[in-house]
């Protein structure tokens, strides 16, 4: 009989053919870095904290990191959550009102005392992750059990989350003192805090999916829901559990985000991310229509996101001009994955032959 | 005048290959105004795609087409309707939250000083449906709030009223109406004959064919077998000449078959009493044996499927309930039958059978990973241990074990499929067509495997619409008819009983 070739081998040729265009891209976006920001890739210890541009793209793009390992799960299973801004902002407004209720009674009130704070840090970060988990849920349900398109259901909570956190919040923004939440996002240990909470999601994330049976059937329910079906497998609860893992995530990115800038601003956090995570997912190469997935090149998708931002911050792009150039670059990207582009490309680079 | 006069349509020799399979070859067809004529052939014989060819959604390799005396070449759907064909699909796109006024007349509304005239409109719309139709409803209503037989009959209205149709084309019409509606649409189809419109009728239902037609073509593999006076044809012909029996020489198959029969047990493995599903199947009494080959037989539409599907848990029973080993069955699911030790290998290889992104190992494990649950997760060796042993045992044609299905050929495909179910180790294994669309040499080997996992102690329904191979590899033969149970056979029946049975009460 013939011999199988090893499974670390292909394994491992499977994972550089999938990683290949994501890390194409970043390295011509650090190019264009190094030929025309000086100084960029200078790394500097400060009390022994590394700091430096580099360093920012990574700890700024956390919450993107964050938002597209949930995000990658879900355009797995064929749907994509468009609501994952709006939960940031309804958990970090929890996280907001519960370390500062006098928001509640629309007082403005500045604690001066960096140590205080209405309730103890565990109870503020889990009651944020249980919102962040409940809204999760919701999405799940609305796309598993009613059978709503993913688009439209997760559509309401984009809609009505930020009105949700504004509820919450009595419609202030809550200003946030307490110092040990701000370490959450600003915290350093060599390097920023936040990209430990990333390395623990990814690591967890990664193990539950490739070490138990999920991962696979995920990608099972993505490619063909009614094969799956036939095969046994629970493809609703299987969606339900991604929502809301989905959810989960996007709580978390939430705590980094208001954590980082000292505020739960219901309006503003997080506003728009939702579509930085799902690009930095097909920039990794998972396809909208669901199927085969890969966190890792998600991960570096989002770190392109990032890359974009910052680089054109550091060249001198107004804000308000970014969000085009954004778009030009993702086009570029994108269209390097389009059949077509590679067919066309593939015709005007072949040898001609005379006709 | 000649017979060749009265003649509305004439498609001489059409051919058309797609890639690897010719789906049409050397096929005729006439159509003779004031005329129904049923175009009948089981599933790949070709009726679709001379329905395509006619109507300008594929072009034929070869072949003439004339229309009216007159050689055409119908170059797309347009062109088709402007010619006068109209086409009427099963699955009705009009839109049923509009007007059935607006759907008639959608884009030809009469206006009056730039606008619609909708008082017009329905007139116009509520005169041709009774004109032509002979249906007098009220137009200004939603389509969607007539029944389904009504909207068959306003798409009708619609088809001919933008076309001045000569030719009316109706694709298996009658598959979502009960007898009633049926019988509706049946007087509107002879209102037209009569009045001199030429309609070609495809449908699954033999009655209908004997109520409606005036002749009959078939068509099997793509070839033309034979156009016939339906008045001249019996049931029985007719049913011979759509499935074909091909007098293949009987290889030591029937021997095995032979040898199993004597062992297998009397008291049965799994029982369906009373099992059925409003508008799938009427309720039906089954029993599979251990080590025994249970043949469904029947046209396509009959029931087969269905049945499968109750019996697997696909489909939620309403009625009836299934016993095994002895106990009452209450979770009807696919997983509660995966782990009873019940198995389907699902009719539709492509929508239902195949995850066609995944490799050959995840296909072959993953019914057996999820009766294992989400977190017992068969380890990277194992899993290639199981796939190889499947890939060895059932000969998949496949450079290694991490290929992408969608790589692989049909046949093997089927075996992928095959080695899914066979690796939950199930006591009833239900085939539905495991032999369709693959090559002779495939086919051989899965009716063996049949038999030789029989002959291990599995209880087996097998499902194929070629009645030759039914016979072949069963003990026992179900037939069904339009989706009823009508009865069963020893697996030693000739051919003339079964096919009597499942074309029905005339022979």
């Amino acid at each position: 009989m013939r011999k199988f070739t090893k499974p670390s081998f292909t394994l491992r040729s499977i994972t550089e053919s999938r990683l290949f265009f994501p890390l194409v891209a970043l390295s011509l976006i650090l190019l264009f870095d190094l030929i025309f920001i000086p100084g960029f890739f200078a790394i500097e210890s400060k009390d022994g904290d590394l700091r430096g541009s580099l360093i920012d793209i990574l700890r700024n793009g956390s919450t993107v990191m964050l938002l597209a390992i949930g995000m990658t799960l879900v355009i797995a299973t064929g749907g994509v959550d468009l609501s994952v801004g709006a939960v940031m902002a309804i958990s970090a407004s929890m996280a907001g009102i519960l370390m500062n209720p006098a928001a509640l009674r629309n007082e403005v009130f500045f604690v001066t005392d960096p140590y205080y704070t209405f309730q103890p840090l565990w109870l503020v970060i889990v009651a944020a992750l249980v919102v962040a988990i409940i809204c999760g849920l919701w999405n799940g349900l609305l796309v598993s059990y009613m059978r709503i398109q993913p688009m439209v259901a997760t559509l309401i909570l984009m809609i009505s989350g930020r009105g949700i956190a504004q509820l919450i919040t009595n419609g202030v923004r809550v200003q946030i003192t307490y110092a040990p939440y701000a370490y959450i996002g600003q915290g350093w240990v060599i390097l920023p805090f936040s990209l430990y909470i990333v390395a623990f999601i990814f690591a967890l994330t990664w193990l539950l999916t490739r070490k138990t049976a999920i991962g696979m059937f995920i990608e099972s329910v993505g490619t063909n829901f009614r094969s799956s079906f036939f095969s046994g497998i629970n493809e609703k609860r299987i969606k339900l559990v991604v929502y809301t893992f989905c959810g989960f995530c996007a709580g978390i990115a939430g705590l980094i985000a208001s954590s980082n800038i000292k505020t739960s601003d219901a309006n503003n956090l997080g506003f728009a991310t939702e579509l930085d995570a799902i690009l930095a997912v097909v920039i990794g190469g998972t396809s909208m229509a669901g199927g085969r997935f890969s966190l890792l090149a998600s991960m570096i998708g989002a770190l392109v996101m990032q890359a974009i931002t910052q680089s054109m911050y550091a060249v001198g792009v107004p804000a308000f001009a970014l969000q085009a150039i954004k778009a030009v670059v993702v086009i570029l990207v994108i269209l390097l994955y389009s059949e077509q582009v590679r067919g066309f490309v593939r015709n005007i680079t072949a040898p001609k032959k005379e006709v | 005048m000649s017979e060749s006069d009265q003649n509305i349509l004439a498609m001489e020799s059409i051919s058309k290959a797609f890639p690897g399979v010719q789906a049409l070859d050397d096929v005729s067809f006439t159509l003779k105004r004031g005329e129904i004529h049923c175009l009948v052939g089981e599933n790949g014989a070709g009726k679709s795609t001379l329905i395509k060819a006619l109507t300008g959604v594929d072009h034929p390799d070869s072949g003439k087409i004339t229309l009216n005396g007159k050689e055409v070449h119908v170059r797309s759907p347009q062109e088709g309707q402007a010619l006068g064909i109209s086409t009427v699909y099963q699955e009705i796109n009009l839109c049923p939250n509009l007007t059935v006024a607006e759907n008639i007349l959608i884009g030809h509304e009469p206006h009056k000083m730039g606008r619609i005239d909708w008082t017009k409109t329905n007139a116009l719309a509520s005169d041709t449906l009774q004109r032509l139709l002979g249906v007098d409803i009220d137009v200004a209503k939603p389509l969607g709030s007539y029944t389904v037989a009504i909207q068959q009959m306003v798409a009708i209205a619609r088809a001919l009223y933008i076309t001045s149709s000569k030719i009316l084309i109706l694709d298996e019409p009658t598959s979502s109406l009960d007898v009633n509606e049926t019988q509706h649409l049946f007087s509107v189809m002879r209102r037209l004959k009569n009045e001199g419109m030429g309609i070609i009728f495809i449908t699954h239902f033999i009655d209908q064919v004997y109520q409606i037609s005036d002749r009959i073509t078939v068509l099997r593999n793509g070839k033309l077998v034979g156009t016939y006076y339906t008045a001249s044809l019996s049931r029985l012909e007719l049913i011979t000449k759509m499935i074909g029996r091909s007098l293949a020489e009987f290889d030591d198959l029937t021997k095995t078959k032979r040898e199993i029969k004597k062992r297998i047990k009397s008291e049965a493995l799994l029982h369906a009493d009373g099992l059925g599903r409003a508008g799938a199947i009427e309720p039906f009494d089954l029993e599979l044996h251990a080590g025994e080959v249970v043949g469904l037989a029947g046209l396509l539409g009959s029931g087969r499927t269905e049945t499968a599907n109750l019996l697997f848990g696909s489909d939620r029973p309403d009625h009836g309930s299934i016993t095994m080993n002895g106990e009452l069955v209450h979770e009807y699911s696919p997983l509660g039958s995966i782990l009873r030790g019940v198995s389907l290998c699902p009719e539709d290889r492509k929508a239902d059978g195949i995850v066609d992104n995944l490799t050959v190992r995840e296909n072959i494990i993953l019914a057996m990973q999820s009766s294992r649950g989400w977190f017992n997760f068969l380890s990277l060796p194992q899993q290639y241990e199981i796939a190889e042993k499947y890939i060895k045992l059932l000969e998949i044609a496949t450079p290694s074990p991490d290929q992408p299905v969608k790589n692989l050929s049909g046949g093997n495909q089927q075996k992928v499929i095959l080695a899914r179910s066979l690796a939950t180790n199930p006591k009833v294994l239900i085939l539905d067509e495991p032999t369709r669309g693959i090559d002779v040499g495939t086919k051989a080997e899965i009716q063996k495997l049949v038999l030789s996992l029989a002959e291990e102690g599995k209880a087996i329904v097998f499902i194929s619409s070629e009645l030759d191979e039914v016979m072949r590899t069963s003990h026992r033969i179900v037939v069904m008819r339009d989706r009823v149970k009508v009865s069963e056979f020893p697996g030693d029946v000739g051919a003339h009983e079964i096919m009597q049975a499942i074309a029905g009460s005339e022979s």
